[in-house]
C-alpha cells in the first residue's frame, strides 16, 4: 500500500483528502445495496424464464408473459424478439428457454442442436394468417393467390392490371430473416409448390420492422405489403384473397382460418430445450389453457382450441 | 522528491505509449478477425457468384454489386448536399457572422450532431419519406435520395463543426492583408481564408464522409432496402439497399459459419476497404498540399 501512495500522479495531490472517504461512502452504500439484491434473487421460489424468437410471436408473448406474471410473481419471464432464426439460435447456444418461432425449425437447425446435445421439443401454442394490405384508398380489395405471386415477383406492376388505378405498385415485404417472409415466399409466390424456384423481384422493398411496413402501407397509395393479421390496425385495407381465380375471396378472420378457408394461415411455435419441467412446464400448460387462448383472440391471432 | 518525480514519468509514460500502441494493435486485431471470418467465402462462392446482380442470401444468391452500388449512391448523394451546405455554414459562422451569433450558432450545431440516429432514422420514415413522394413524384418515399437527405443531416454538424475550427485558425493577418491589398470580403473567404485552412476543410469533409458511409440504423430505416443495381442517376429516386443495412439487418439470423455468415463479414471487408481508400486518399491529398506549401515557403 506504502509504496503506491507515494507515486500518486501530481495533479491528483490535492483532492486525495476528501476522495478516499467518498469512495468509502461510495463503497459501502453499495455493499448495502448488493447485500439486499442478492438475498433477493437468492430465493428459492424466484425462477426465470428465457422467452425469445419470432417478432410475429412478441407481442402475444408478452401479453402472455404479463398475464402469466400478475397470477405468479415468483416467475419472471423476458420477452425478446428479433425473428425465428434468432430465437431458434438462442435457443441451442442456450441463452433462450423457450424459443418462439413462425415456422417449423429446419432440418439443419435440428442438426445444430443435436450436435449440441439439445433434443428440440415442439409445441403448437396458436396460429396466425397473413393478411395481405393496402393502403384505404386502393380500390382493389380482392386478389388470387397467383395475382399476388405475379405481382411479387416482378410480372405485374402496375395495379390496373389487377383492377385498381394506374399506379405503380411497391411491393413491401420483411426482411429475409423474418419467418413472416419464408412462409409467404413458400406459400404464395411458389404457391405451395418445391420445385417452383420463383424469388421476390428485386425491386421488393425489405422492411426491418412490422412498423416499417405499417408506416408506408399508411401513407402510400401505391403500396401493397403483407403482415400477421395481429399487426393490421384499422387505417389499412386488408385483401380478399382467393386460392384460384374464380374461387371464393376470403377475408382473413378467426372464423376462416379455423375452418381453413383462408389460403394464408400457419402454425406457430414454441420450441423448449428437451421435455420441458418445472416453471418451464407450468407456463407451457397454461399457455395452451382457454384463459392464455382468450388472449390469443384478443390479438387477432386464432387459438389452437 | 526526484525519485518521485522520475516514476510517475515512467509510469505515465509507459501508459500513454501502452495507449497508442493499442489502437494500431486493436485495428490490427479487427482486421485480422474481418479476414478470419470474410476469406473463406472465397472458397465457398465462386467470385463470379459475387459479381452477380442479385443478392437473395437465403437462396445462396450472393451478388454484391447492388449492395456496393446502394452504399456509393446513398454516399455520393449525402456528400453533394452535405460539402456544399456545411461548407457555407461553417464560412458564414467563423467569416461572416458577428461573434455573438457565433457563440449561439456553434453549440447548436454540434446538438444537432448528438442525434441519436435512430431517432432520424424514424423522422425520415414518418414525416421526410411521405413529403419525398409527394414532391418529387416517386413510387414511394423511401428510396436512396431521402437517405442521402438524412445522411448529409447527420453529416453536416461533424463538417461544419470542424470546417470551422480550421478556419478560425487561420491568422487574423492573413486576412488583414488580403482587405489591406482592396481584396472585397468573398474575395478574402475565397482566395485567402479558404485555402489556409485547406486541409482542416478537407479532414471536416473526410469525417462527414466518413459518418455517412458507415451509418446503419437511418438508411435501414429509410432508403427501402430492395437490392436492385443503381444503373442509372434516376436509381437515386428508387430504392436501394447498402452494405451497412444488410450486415445490421442480416446478421443476428444468420447460422455462424455458413456462406452467408462468411459473405456478410466479406461485405465488411469491402466497407472497410473503402473507408481505407478514402482516409487514404484524403491524407495523400493533405500531404501533397503541404509539400507544395514547404516548398514555396523555402
Amino acid at each position: 500500500m506504502a509504496p503506491l501512495q507515494r507515486y500518486t500522479f501530481p495533479l491528483a495531490r490535492k483532492p486525495v483528502t476528501i476522495l478516499p472517504r467518498l469512495g468509502l461512502g461510495l463503497l459501502a452504500l453499495c455493499l448495502a445495496g448488493c447485500a439486499t439484491t442478492s438475498s433477493t434473487s437468492v430465493a428459492p421460489t424466484q425462477s426465470a424464464i428465457e422467452n425469445k424468437g419470432s417478432d410475429t410471436i412478441v407481442n402475444l408473448a408478452l401479453a402472455w408473459a404479463e398475464a402469466y406474471g400478475a397470477e405468479h410473481p415468483e416467475v419472471r419471464i423476458s420477452v425478446t424478439g428479433g425473428g425465428s432464426g434468432t430465437g431458434i439460435a438462442s435457443l441451442i447456444n442456450g441463452t433462450a428457454d423457450i424459443a418462439n418461432a413462425s415456422r417449423p425449425m429446419k432440418a439443419e437447425e435440428q442438426k445444430q442442436a443435436q450436435d449440441n446435445g439439445i433434443e428440440p421439443v415442439e409445441f403448437i401454442i396458436a396460429r396466425d394468417a397473413i393478411a395481405v394490405i393496402v393502403n384505404p384508398h386502393n380500390p382493389v380489395s380482392q386478389l388470387t393467390l397467383p395475382q399476388l405471386s405475379a405481382i411479387y415477383s416482378g410480372q405485374i406492376t402496375n395495379w390496373r392490371e389487377v383492377g385498381g388505378e394506374d399506379r405503380p405498385i411497391v411491393l413491401l415485404s420483411r426482411e429475409t430473416n423474418s419467418g413472416t417472409h419464408v412462409y409467404f415466399l413458400e406459400h404464395v409466390l411458389r404457391l405451395g409448390k418445391s420445385d417452383n424456384k420463383t424469388l421476390f423481384s428485386p425491386d421488393t422493398l425489405l422492411m426491418p420492422s412490422s412498423e416499417g411496413i405499417s408506416a408506408e402501407i399508411r401513407q402510400n397509395p401505391n403500396a401493397l405489403g403483407y403482415d400477421g393479421l395481429g399487426y393490421v390496425t384499422s387505417d389499412m385495407k386488408t385483401i380478399a384473397v382467393a386460392a384460384q381465380a374464380g374461387g371464393p375471396y376470403v377475408l382473413p378472420a378467426i372464423e376462416t382460418v379455423n375452418d381453413k378457408t383462408y389460403p394464408i394461415a400457419r402454425d406457430l411455435y414454441m420450441y423448449t430445450r428437451g421435455q420441458p419441467a418445472g416453471s418451464v412446464k407450468a407456463y407451457l400448460d397454461w399457455i395452451l389453457s382457454p384463459a392464455a387462448q382468450k388472449i390469443v383472440a384478443e390479438l387477432g391471432f386464432v387459438p389452437v382450441n | 522528491m526526484t525519485q518521485k518525480n522520475f516514476w510517475s514519468e515512467v509510469i505515465l509514460e509507459v501508459l500513454i505509449r501502452g495507449a497508442g500502441y493499442s489502437s494500431v494493435l486493436f485495428v490490427a486485431l479487427i482486421f485480422i478477425f474481418l479476414m478470419r471470418e470474410g476469406l473463406p467465402t472465397l472458397t465457398e462462392v465462386p467470385p463470379g457468384a459475387l459479381f452477380s446482380s442479385r443478392w437473395y442470401p437465403i437462396e445462396a444468391h450472393f451478388g454484391l454489386l447492388p449492395l456496393i452500388g446502394g452504399t456509393l449512391i446513398v454516399t455520393l448523394g449525402a456528400t453533394f448536399i452535405a460539402v456544399p451546405f456545411g461548407l457555407a455554414t461553417a464560412i458564414f459562422i467563423a467569416e461572416i457572422a458577428p461573434r455573438w451569433a457565433r457563440e449561439i450558432l456553434k453549440p447548436f450545431v454540434e446538438v444537432l450532431g448528438g442525434l441519436p440516429s435512430v431517432v432520424l432514422g424514424f423522422l425520415g420514415m414518418l414525416v421526410l419519406a411521405p413529403v419525398v413522394r409527394v414532391t418529387l413524384n416517386t413510387p414511394t418515399g423511401l428510396t436512396a435520395f431521402t437517405g442521402s437527405l438524412l445522411l448529409a443531416g447527420m453529416a453536416i454538424p461533424t463538417l461544419v463543426s470542424v470546417a470551422e475550427d480550421a478556419l478560425d485558425a487561420v491568422p487574423k493577418s492573413y486576412r488583414d492583408g488580403a482587405l489591406a491589398l482592396g481584396a472585397t470580403k468573398w474575395q478574402t473567404i475565397w482566395r485567402v481564408t479558404l485555402p489556409a485552412a485547406r486541409s482542416g476543410v478537407l479532414t471536416a469533409i473526410m469525417l462527414g464522409i466518413g459518418r455517412a458511409i458507415g451509418e446503419t440504423m437511418t438508411v435501414m430505416m429509410v432508403t427501402g432496402n430492395a437490392a436492385r443495381i443503381p444503373a442509372s442517376l434516376n436509381a437515386l429516386f428508387l430504392p436501394v439497399r447498402t452494405m451497412t443495412a444488410t450486415i445490421a439487418a442480416e446478421m443476428g439470423e444468420v447460422a455462424n459459419g455458413s456462406s452467408h455468415y462468411h459473405v456478410l463479414f466479406m461485405i465488411g471487408i469491402v466497407l472497410f476497404l473503402i473507408a481505407f481508400v478514402v482516409n487514404l486518399t484524403a491524407s495523400a491529398v493533405v500531404f501533397r498540399q503541404r509539400k507544395r506549401a514547404e516548398r514555396v515557403l523555402s
